[in-house]
Formats: structure tokens, sequence, C-alpha cells
């Protein structure tokens, strides 16, 4: 661990960085294109059926349809980059507030399901690896198999039924009770969506954790360090584990990614106030900037991640920094 | 070959899967001829029926339509729409990725960070977006489902042609003067052709799921058509009273994931035995 302070990680780190730059970039044209790319004339959907003329003339002015695309792009990025994303017209509302208001939930719905997904997921896998061809391993497999299988949102409605309509354990819906308020109640509005959503990632989680502790199981150094005599236990947690912590860690990026997309279906079947639902109701309504707050947001939250992780790897594997 | 049949022929589960996926494709096929009524035919005397009524072997939804019949026909668009979007996605994605491992230089550089960008978004937030911009409905939800599968199908193939590309017989072919657009299309774009396959395979599930989500979300099918996304989308209104209307249509998606999971599993070990 002592070349991690050395000049690898900081000149790894910039170089990431600046890979970075390109994604974002298409990021953004992409999002850009959510409105102009849409068929017929953007203002004239927005505005609906019953809107004359001028109100159209008017709103292709304000939102610069009328400029060249390239013009139209550098105008829009300008704003987002000093925090404007344009307004809602059926909310009345400015969009980054109203998206940075639902991005709490989403985050909160998110990070939920991340920690059951990496605790159901994690212990499943390495269990499932360290005793293959167990009974065990095949029945975490098969349990994992059905949980891939398993569409979030039916998944969610099967819960709903169960655990608030039938025990009446939890509510089935929402983020908080109309008269409870507080951590606890959040909470607990919680345990649904997250175990929802948290399972499905488990389920993918714990496959993929597998192979990659069945591929380091497999390394020549680890039968050097079971033919010298080390308990296994002690192979598992130090040549095993330790090895094996870049894989899990690119497969929980990429979890995040399947999180934040499954955040959408989830927040819809339980009513949970976070990007997603809005961004469902915001389609519908043919809004195109609070989608494309929306879609930004998460977009570069995803982007951000996958920076994290890729800097993880370089704490955990010095030999990436000089590859 | 005989070696991946009888490894596949092993797996209880990789033939599982494979019965599971044909019931429900031969179910998918003789649905006219299965389905005891008329799909759309409404009898407001028999709303929400339950299981086992007379008539109605797995009861009626909301506007008394018999449920058997919608789920049969559901699996219908369900199958076909998912085997479309996989066939656009592999197709498209499969020539992205040749044109990038073949041609190299910038065509790749093009392709794959374009590739990243779609990478960027997380998976049903892309078909999301695309949607937005298209607007709802069968075709674009299809459409926009496969594009996001483009850089699965465009990766894959992009590494086998690099593979195969510095292989002698490649080499020899180009020395006896085989033109580039017929070595590409023959010699590399064959040896591509199992690596997909089993791409399709593990993919077919993850398809149908999203398609049915956009349809559960209203973005996908549109009415009077359905699928079983969208029947359990309006299933969510009676759950007190009638849980199996939203209970049936998800176990139809399900087992029909799992068919494919399990079919898509069990190919993959077989062709690649490293990873049992």
């Amino acid at each position: 661990m002592a070349a991690v302070g050395g000049g690898g990680l900081p000149a790894y780190a910039l170089r990431r960085l600046l890979l970075a730059v390109p994604v974002l970039f298409g990021v953004s044209v992409l999002v850009f294109a959510v409105l102009h790319l849409a068929p017929g004339d953007p203002a004239a959907i927005m505005l609906g059926a019953q809107s004359t003329k001028e109100d159209v003339e008017r709103l292709r002015r304000d939102l610069g349809l009328d400029q060249p695309l390239v013009v139209q792009y550098l105008h829009w990025i300008g704003q987002v980059a000093r925090g404007d994303l344009g307004r809602s017209i059926p909310l009345g509302r400015a969009v980054l507030p109203e998206v940075l208001l639902r991005f709490k939930a989403t985050l909160l719905l998110t990070a939920g399901a991340l920690v059951i997904a990496i605790f159901l997921g994690l212990v499943a896998g390495i269990v499932s690896a360290v005793k293959q061809y167990s009974w065990l391993d095949r029945m975490s497999m098969g349990v994992a198999v059905t949980g891939v299988s398993l569409p979030v949102f039916w998944t969610g409605i099967m819960l709903i039924i169960v655990f608030a309509l039938q025990l009446r354990w939890f509510p089935s819906s929402g983020m908080s009770s109309p008269y409870g308020s507080g951590p606890a109640d959040v909470l607990w509005h919680l345990v649904l969506p997250a175990v929802t959503l948290g399972t499905a990632s488990a389920a993918a989680l714990a496959r993929l954790t597998r192979s990659s502790v069945l591929e380091i199981i497999r390394q020549d150094y680890v039968r050097s360090a079971r033919a010298k005599g080390l308990a296994e236990r002690a192979v598992i947690a130090r040549h095993v584990l330790k090895n094996a912590v870049n894989p899990i860690i690119t497969v929980l990026g990429v979890q995040v990614g399947f999180l934040l997309g499954g955040a959408i279906l989830t927040e819809t079947v339980f009513s949970w106030p976070g990007l997603g639902s809005m961004m469902v109701r915001a389609i519908q309504a043919r809004d195109y900037p609070l989608v494309q707050g929306g879609v930004l947001l998460i977009a570069t939250t995803f982007v951000v991640v996958n920076l994290i992780v890729d800097l993880l790897y370089a704490v955990f594997d010095p030999r990436i920094r000089y590859d | 070959m005989t070696d991946v049949v009888r490894m596949f022929r092993r797996s209880a589960a990789a033939l599982f899967g494979l019965a599971l996926v044909l019931v429900m494709a031969v179910l998918a096929l003789v649905a006219p001829w299965l389905a005891p009524r008329d799909p759309d035919a409404i009898d407001t005397a028999r709303r929400l029926a339950p299981i086992f009524t007379v008539g109605h072997p797995l009861g009626t939804d909301e506007f008394g339509r018999d449920l058997l019949s919608r789920l049969l026909f559901g699996a219908r668009i369900s199958l076909v729409v998912g085997l479309a979007a996989t066939a656009l996605a592999a197709l498209a994605g499969s020539l992205c990725g040749l044109l990038a491992g073949f041609v190299g230089r910038w065509v790749d550089q093009l392709i794959m960070r374009s590739i990243d960008t779609l990478m960027a978004f997380p998976y049903f937030l892309l078909a999301v977006a695309i949607i937005a911009t298209l607007g709802p409905g069968l075709v674009n939800g299809m459409v926009a489902v496969a594009v996001v599968n483009i850089p699965f199908y465009g990766r894959i193939v992009r590494a086998t042609v690099l593979a195969v590309k510095q292989t002698e017989y490649v080499e020899s072919a180009r020395a006896l003067g085989v033109s580039e657009l017929r070595l590409a299309l023959t010699h590399v774009l064959r040896n591509c052709l199992a690596p997909v396959i089993v791409a399709v395979t593990l993919n077919i599930g993850g398809m149908i799921t999203a398609l049915a989500g956009l349809s559960f979300l209203g973005l996908g099918v549109q009415p009077p058509t359905s699928d079983w996304g969208s029947m359990l989308a309006a299933s969510r209104q009676y759950l007190n009273v009638a849980p199996h209307v939203a209970a049936l249509p998800g176990m139809a998606i399900f087992l029909t994931v799992l068919g494919f999971n399990l079919l898509g599993d069990g190919l993959r070990d077989a062709l690649d035995p490293r990873l049992r």
C-alpha cells in the first residue's frame, strides 16, 4: 500500500478524470437531444392543443428553438453550467429545485436498496464460491437466478399484497405518514421499496460475486497458500477476498446503475416521491425540461459513481495505475 | 459441438429453461385456438371474477375480460416484441462491433466513445429517455430497449473481431487477395456467431422485462393493445379485492424470463466451461 501516496495515483486520477469529460459531453448531447429530436414542434407539443399560435411562437423564442442547433446547445449547456435547468410549464416552477428535492428521495431509496443488495448479494456470492457445488451453493444460486428473473415491478406489487394489504406490517405507498414524522417513519416506508429494488440487485450481485471469487480461488497463489498449510479461513480472508475486491467493486458500480434505473419502476409501484416517478409523469405531460433535468442528474450521478469505482480500483490494486 | 450438446443436456436447470421457453412459445403460437374467449370481450356483469369461475378458469379483469385469453394473447405481444427488440439490438450492435474492430482507427474511436456514452446512462433510464423523445408506443418502446442494448453486443463482437483479425487464416485469406468486405462478412463475422448467440439468449429475458416495465409505466404498449406489463399496471387499482389479476401476468413474465435466463446460462456454461 506504500505506493498509494506516490505519483501513480494522482496521475491515474487525473487521466481518469479527463476520460470522463468526453463521456459527460456525450451525456449532455443526448439529454439535449431529448427535446430536439422529438418528432414535431416541441413547443406546440408542450403547450398542448389548446394553445394559440402566438403562445407557441413565444415559447419557441423562450426555448431558443428558432436558433441553429449548435447555438441552442451552447446556450443550453451554458445555462446548465450556471445551475439553470429551465422551467417546467405544467408545474410553473424552476426545474432545478424540483429535481433536487426529488433526487433526495431517489438517493435514499437507492442507498437502502444498495445496503440490502450488498449484504445479501456479497454474502451469498462469497459463501457459494467458497462452498462450490455444496447444497448451500446450489440453493443460493437457485434463489439468485429466480431473483434475477423477477421483474421489480411485480415483486413490489406482490410485497404490497402480502406485507401491506394482508399483514399490514408496512405501508403500501408514499415516503411518510400523514401524521407521522421523523426518520423512523421514513425508514418504515422505505422497507418494502428498498427490499423490492435491492433483492433484484442482490441476485445479480451474488452470481457475479461467485464467479469473481471462483476465478481468484483457482489462482496459483491461492493453491500455494493452501499448500503451505494456511487455514482455509485465512486463505479466503487474506488471499481470496482481498484480490476479489476489484471485480466486486466493478459489479457494485454496475449495480448502482441498475438501481438508479430500476428506481423508476419501484418509485412508480410504491408512489415513492423520487425522480423516477416524477419523470414518468413528466413524459406523459410532455414536460421536456423536467425530463431533461431528471435524466441529466441521474446520468451525471452514474458517471461520478463510475469514476469513484475506477479510482477505488487504483487504491486497492496498484497495478492499474501503471497500466 | 457434441461436447457442447452433452454439457447442455447434463444441466437440469438448462433443460428446464428450454422447456419453459418452448411451452411459452407454443402457448403464444396456439393462443387463438386455446383461448376460451375473445381477449377484448367486455362483460361488466363479471368484473374481477376469481380463479376457477365457470367459463373463466383464471378469472376476469376489471372489465370482465377473460384473464386466460388475455394472458395467452399477451404472450404473443410480449414474446414477439422481446424477440424483435433483441434481434434489432443484436444486429445493430454486431454491425457497430464489426466496424469498430475491423476498420479500427477513428471509426473504432467514434463507435467506442458513442458506446461509452450510451453506457454512461443507467440501463432503464436510457430507455425512458428515448421514449421521452420518440413518445410512448409499442414500436418506440422496442426501439428504445434495442438502442440501450447495442453496447452489449457491440463490445462482445468488437472483442471477438480483434482476436480473430490476428489469426493466421485471416492473414492467409488477405494474402490470397480476398477483399476486405468479404473478409469481414465471411471469415470474421462467422466467428462472432457463437458469442452473439449466447449473448442473445442471455439478453432476451432482460429485454422482455424491460419492455414489460415500459408498458407497466404506460410508456410501451398502448390501449387497446395489451401485454403482460400493461395488464399488471391496470391490476394495481384492485390489489385488495382481486390480487390474482396482478399475480398472473407477473407470474407469466417471471416464468418466461426465468426460462430464457436458465437457457442462456446453460448455453454459456456449455460453451465456456471455465465459468462453471
